[in-house]
């Protein structure tokens, strides 16, 4: 493989791997994830009938979910904000930005057709789609959240209408979370990443080509 | 080197869709809470003929569908003691402990009227079966002294207050029924409060014990905040319609 001689010229990384996310962006994502189980499941046993019956204890389960949701977006914010978030903002990067080539992606995985061939980076169209909706999902509920929480300062007809999007959106980011735990599941190697940190370079041969280039061309990035 | 490279290999930048997906969806959901109350009212109005109107139907889990959210500060809906007996004592010449049987053999009070939760939702025209609290007080013979009514939940945690005036107000009563049925386990039974004119949190589920007291007590939402008169539209920061 032609790769094996440009290791050499690289970094001394391990036979085959690459660095997929280095340890912060591990401990956000589960952190974050920590925290977004945590909500769902407090939230339901506010909002489902049986599960309201169920569990009871509304003040204390109130409490749990706003805390949650108030330190929900910490691990994020910690691990952009100093030296150590270099990969962290350097993905956000990667996942802000839609080649033609990404909207492609979407249009054929729409559609059921194959998405060889295209030009697709670290990151396909879904998990950017998947990253915008959660990062928009976050400052909706907070921003709901709190009026919920503290309706005191608002109108009253803000109240209800706080309620309608924190309700409306917390059905539609569940199925989100289905999917991509799904989604997961049904890719071991990329949810092993998320673990290890590591993938294999066959698989970004595979699934994110001009990622590979971009880790292979030794000007493009400061090796660490 | 450490400037950010283009990304994606620097073949193109690309546009920031990651960036207007989150920016959209917040200023859609900023519009949402200034204009939403009025989407959320049309929702029940669409959805009212799937609701079962109890809290258990499927509707009931969309959001914006209008009816009963069932609350309980308790580890779920309490068992109804084996020997359930109502209770009222304190500040009374002759202390009652009745059934529910005996509740029904009092004259009955029946209303139609609606359900306002502090929270924000409301049930139109439940109906409602029970024995005005003013004819019970009749029946134990409050003392001068007694100016104030304190209730207790079975369910060990929850409780209420009323002044002596609210609680002779001809409407209040002790009911046994909603719905057009006995009152549910879920929603408080065999035996609950109804205030119509205050916030739902008044309406005490899985009453237990009635006592007339000197001075209002004050029950468990009041220690959270709530307002002790819990007039609807008059209090808790809130100016819903009064109810009709």
């Amino acid at each position: 493989m032609a790769a094996t001689t440009r290791r050499s010229t690289r970094t001394a990384r391990s036979s085959s791997q690459l660095l997929r996310f280095d340890w912060v962006e591990r401990v956000a994502h589960w952190l974050t994830a920590i925290g977004f189980i945590i909500l769902i499941f407090t939230g339901a046993a506010l909002y489902i009938p049986a599960l309201v019956g169920f569990v009871g204890r509304r003040v204390l389960v109130v409490r749990i979910h706003v805390d949650a949701g108030l330190a929900l977006p910490l691990p994020l914010i910690i691990s952009l904000a100093g030296s150590w978030g270099k990969g962290l903002r350097a993905d956000l990067k990667r996942l802000n930005r839609w080649s033609s080539d990404d909207r492609e992606w979407l249009r054929r995985s729409v559609h059921w057709e194959p998405t060889d061939k295209l030009a697709i980076g670290k990151f396909n169209a879904g998990q950017k789609l998947n990253a915008a909706i959660v990062g928009g999902t976050m400052i909706v509920m907070l921003m709901t959240g709190a009026v919920m929480h503290w309706p005191y300062y608002f109108a009253l007809s803000w109240r209800t209408g706080a309620t309608f999007i924190h309700d409306i959106v917390a059905l539609g980011f569940f199925v989100v979370v289905v999917g991509h735990i799904f989604m997961a599941l049904t890719h071991p190697p990329a949810l092993r990443s998320i673990f290890t940190g590591r993938i294999s370079r066959a698989w970004a041969k595979r699934h994110a080509p001009v990622w590979l280039e971009e880790v292979d061309k030794p000007s493009s990035k400061v090796s660490k | 080197m450490k400037s950010v490279p283009e990304p994606e290999g620097g073949t193109q930048r690309g546009k920031p869709i990651g960036r207007r997906v989150v920016l959209g969806m917040a200023g859609i959901g900023a519009l949402g809470v200034v204009f939403g109350a009025p989407v959320d009212g049309w929702v029940a109005d669409v959805l009212q003929p799937l609701s079962s109107g109890s809290g258990s139907g499927i509707a009931d889990l969309i959001p914006g569908s209008d009816y009963f959210q069932l609350y309980t500060v308790t580890s779920g809906f309490p068992e109804v003691p084996p020997d359930y007996h109502l209770v009222v004592d304190g500040l009374v010449d002759k202390p009652l402990s009745l059934t529910v049987a005996d509740l029904e053999a009092m004259p009955p009070t029946k209303l139609v009227r609606d359900f306002q939760c502090v929270t924000g939702w409301r049930v139109p025209d439940v109906h409602w079966t029970g024995v005005q609290l003013g004819y019970l007080l009749d029946q134990a013979g409050v003392a001068s002294e007694g100016k104030a009514i304190f209730f207790e939940s079975f369910d060990g945690v929850y409780s209420e207050s009323l002044t002596m005036d609210q609680a002779r107000l001809p409407d209040v009563i002790i009911a046994y029924q909603m719905l057009g049925a006995p009152v549910t386990r879920p929603h408080g039974g065999p035996v609950r409060l109804y205030i119509p004119e205050m916030y739902g949190y008044k309406s005490i589920k899985w009453l237990s014990k009635i006592s007339v007291t000197a001075v209002e007590g004050s029950g468990y939402w009041e220690q959270y905040g709530y307002d002790l008169n819990a007039w609807i539209g008059r209090s808790n920061g809130r100016d819903d319609t009064p109810i009709n």
